[in-house]
């Protein structure tokens, strides 16, 4: 789970990590007055939306004046942001965060996360920090100095004392940065998060450290031990869809292709795309069943696929095994084709438990649709359909 | 023989007497799999499945001189309880569970070091030595004995590669799902490297997709060790939109985490035959196998 930047501002702020001083703000009345609460020199004007690269696409802007804060907040708020990591839909700004500038004489990039590769936590920085760093590090995994954890141990001072000359928070900074570090090892273990990442971490003129920007992701694995934190999920910005198909067991991803894809397994699933794509065909969805949806969940899933009225041809590549049986999908077919009362080709192809009895009952229950027993037969078949469908 | 079990394996299945475990274990049992007993706290000394339960894995072993363990715990206390099997010595633990906290997983890794344990999973299908064992909870109706080995991160794509291979006529030494979250147990090389040394595998499938490095790491292994055994690999999600979550946790393309082409070109790089995609696995099984006949 993503938490906006207000949200990690908060958390940190309550633990001590210095973050400049601001509020959220929904209309530009509203952010007018929060600059005049806060009286700054400057003030920073942010577009809170669940994606990085906000800086680049035009999110973040600077106002002098109270005045100039609501002007800057009138012409985000409602605004789409397409960034780099948004896709090309982008996300709608519903508000925004208006804070105090700071004025950095260098600026560091410092996060903690669970680095899968070493399956463990570490500490993670370089002293060059700002906007283009993920670009620079992935041309150069080398900048990145890292202090792992033991487990799930604390690192000693003298560790962390280390680990900050690494990335430039030696000297006059030192002790402010190890008990920054400190904070963030805490939060991390605490709120169960897998990463918490400040940047940048502006080092000012008079030698305090400021954290400008912080990204926070959540384990959602572990958010039933986190009651409190469940309720920063913004749905706001998710898909609609796609948090139906959740609800269900059912993991789902929107596209904008024309053919649905009822697939159980992650990998079955991407292996699928690839071959539906290979073949010219355009994928409405992603769809990954899990074990334990039932025959009304998976319904549910298939149902999303025909209200979309760009869907032309609905393609089933279903492994059945384990609890997913292949006559569970037929089940869940016959009853979403029912409610739904559309006719779309169906193209049925089922390999393993219960195929057989699958494809007996498709014809047994009069479930229009053309069986092909190959996955890069159906596949290319579901593609000549969308295809037929569009000409 | 196999990879990771032979048929002195005894099996003790940790949350045997959940919905998910009994359902399963009934298989495994039937499957031929030697299970010796279940461990479910507070349940000790009663039965199920005809099969003794104890309270604690350390009893189970010192009962039964169980050297398995398939986990089916709930997420909540599923690290524990392969922490526990860890700490009783107990040479190979599988673990099914989906949705493992990740911090928890980080304990469960540390407990790992310096232990005898090879851990499978977690989030994983398990193990399935063809007529030999089962320690999973995959479908076993098209599997066969034979020489392919298999290793992956996806359930439902080995179980469609193993009824290609066994329609084609070439069966499956061991098939290995290492699990799709992003901290789990043995990886590719680990598995790579068994199935290099175990007599009856004659060529190994690797199956991959976007995130992580693993493949990456499996690519290096191969292009350092260059090992007689054909490998075959498949690398889904060429076509998946980046930094969208598809479906595993671990299938991020983050930070540098390698995509779908970049980790098949590693591979091919490195001598795998790389398949251009699910259906073209069997072919190239096909044509390595009789290369070297």
């Amino acid at each position: 789970m993503n938490l906006h930047e207000f949200q990690a501002k908060e958390i940190l702020g309550r633990r001590g990590v210095p973050v400049p001083e601001g509020q959220v703000a929904w209309t530009p009345d509203e952010a007018a007055r929060v600059a005049r609460e806060i009286r700054a020199p400057r003030f920073a004007v942010k577009a809170q939306i669940l994606a990085g690269g906000r800086g680049e696409a035009g999110g973040i802007h600077f106002g002098a004046t109270a005045e100039s804060v609501g002007k800057l907040a009138g012409s985000l708020i409602g605004r789409t942001l397409v960034t780099s990591q948004t896709g090309a839909e982008g996300r709608t700004v519903r508000r925004v965060y208006v804070e105090a500038a700071v004025a950095a004489a260098r600026e560091v990039y410092l996060a903690i996360l669970v680095d899968r590769a070493k399956g463990g936590v570490a500490l993670v920085g370089t002293e060059a920090g700002g906007g283009d760093v993920e670009a620079r590090i992935r041309a150069d995994p080398g900048l990145l100095a890292t202090l792992p954890l033991e487990g799930l141990r604390r690192p000693d001072d003298a560790a962390l004392r280390g680990f900050a000359g690494r990335i430039g928070l030696g000297g006059a900074v030192e002790a402010k940065a190890t008990a920054l570090m400190k904070a963030l090892v805490v939060t991390l273990l605490e709120l169960d998060a897998t990463l918490i990442e400040i940047n940048p971490l502006v080092v000012t003129e008079a030698d305090d450290l400021v954290a400008v920007d912080v990204k926070m992701v959540l384990d959602d694995n572990a958010l039933y031990r986190h009651p409190d934190l469940r309720a920063l999920k913004d749905d706001d910005e998710a898909d609609p869809v796609e948090l139906e198909a959740q609800r269900h067991d059912i993991n789902f991803v929107r596209m904008d292709g024309d053919i649905g894809v009822v697939t159980n397994g992650a990998g079955l699933g991407l292996a699928t795309h690839d071959m539906l794509s290979d073949a010219g065909g355009r994928p409405a969805n992603f769809m990954d069943i899990r074990t334990t949806a039932t025959s009304l969940q998976i319904a549910k899933g298939i149902g999303l696929l025909l209200s979309n009225p760009k869907v032309a041809v609905i393609l089933v590549n279903v492994h059945g095994g384990g609890m997913t049986r292949c006559d569970t999908i037929v089940e869940a077919l016959g009853i979403a084709v029912r409610r739904s009362g559309r006719s779309v080709p169906v193209v049925f192809r089922v390999a393993g438990q219960n195929a057989g009895q699958a494809r007996t009952m498709m014809v047994d229950r009069r479930i229009r649709h053309e069986r092909v027993d190959g996955m890069a037969d159906a596949a290319k078949r579901a593609v000549a359909l969308a295809k037929g469908g569009r000409g | 023989m196999a990879i990771l079990v032979s048929k002195d394996t005894r099996l003790v299945v940790q949350g045997m007497t959940g919905r998910a475990g009994t359902f399963y274990t009934d298989q495994i049992i039937d499957y031929g799999t030697t299970v010796v007993g279940g461990v479910r706290p507070g349940r000790g000394g009663t039965r199920h499945l005809m099969l003794p339960v104890f309270d604690t894995v350390p009893k189970a072993v010192a009962e039964t001189d169980a050297n398995a363990s398939l986990v089916f715990v709930p997420a909540p206390n599923a690290a524990d309880a392969m922490i526990e099997a860890i700490e009783a010595g107990i040479g190979l633990v599988v673990c099914v569970t989906e949705r493992v906290p990740i911090l928890d997983m980080v304990r469960v890794r540390h407990a790992l070091n310096g232990s005898s344990t090879r851990l499978v999973g977690p989030n994983s299908q398990g193990l399935l030595a063809p007529g030999l064992a089962k320690l999973g909870v995959m479908s076993v109706d098209d599997a066969t004995p034979g020489p392919v080995g298999i290793v992956s991160r996806s359930a439902s794509l080995t179980s469609e590669i193993v009824a290609q291979a066994t329609a084609a006529g070439l069966g499956q030494s061991t098939t290995v799902g290492i699990g799709g979250d992003p901290i789990h147990g043995v990886g590719f090389v680990d598995c790579l490297r068994l199935f290099m040394d175990d007599p009856e595998t004659g060529a190994v499938v690797l199956i991959g997709e976007i995130g992580g490095r693993e493949e990456e790491a499996a690519a290096a292994y191969l292009a350092e060790a260059k090992p007689e055994k054909p490998v075959v690999a498949l690398v889904a999600g060429r076509h998946a939109p980046p930094e969208r979550r598809m479906g595993h946790a671990g299938a991020l393309e983050l930070f540098g985490e390698g995509g779908a082409r970049a980790k098949g070109e590693a591979l091919r790089a490195a001598g795998a035959h790389v398949a251009p995609d699910a259906a073209g696995i069997v072919p190239l099984l096909q044509g390595a196998l009789k290369g070297r006949a």
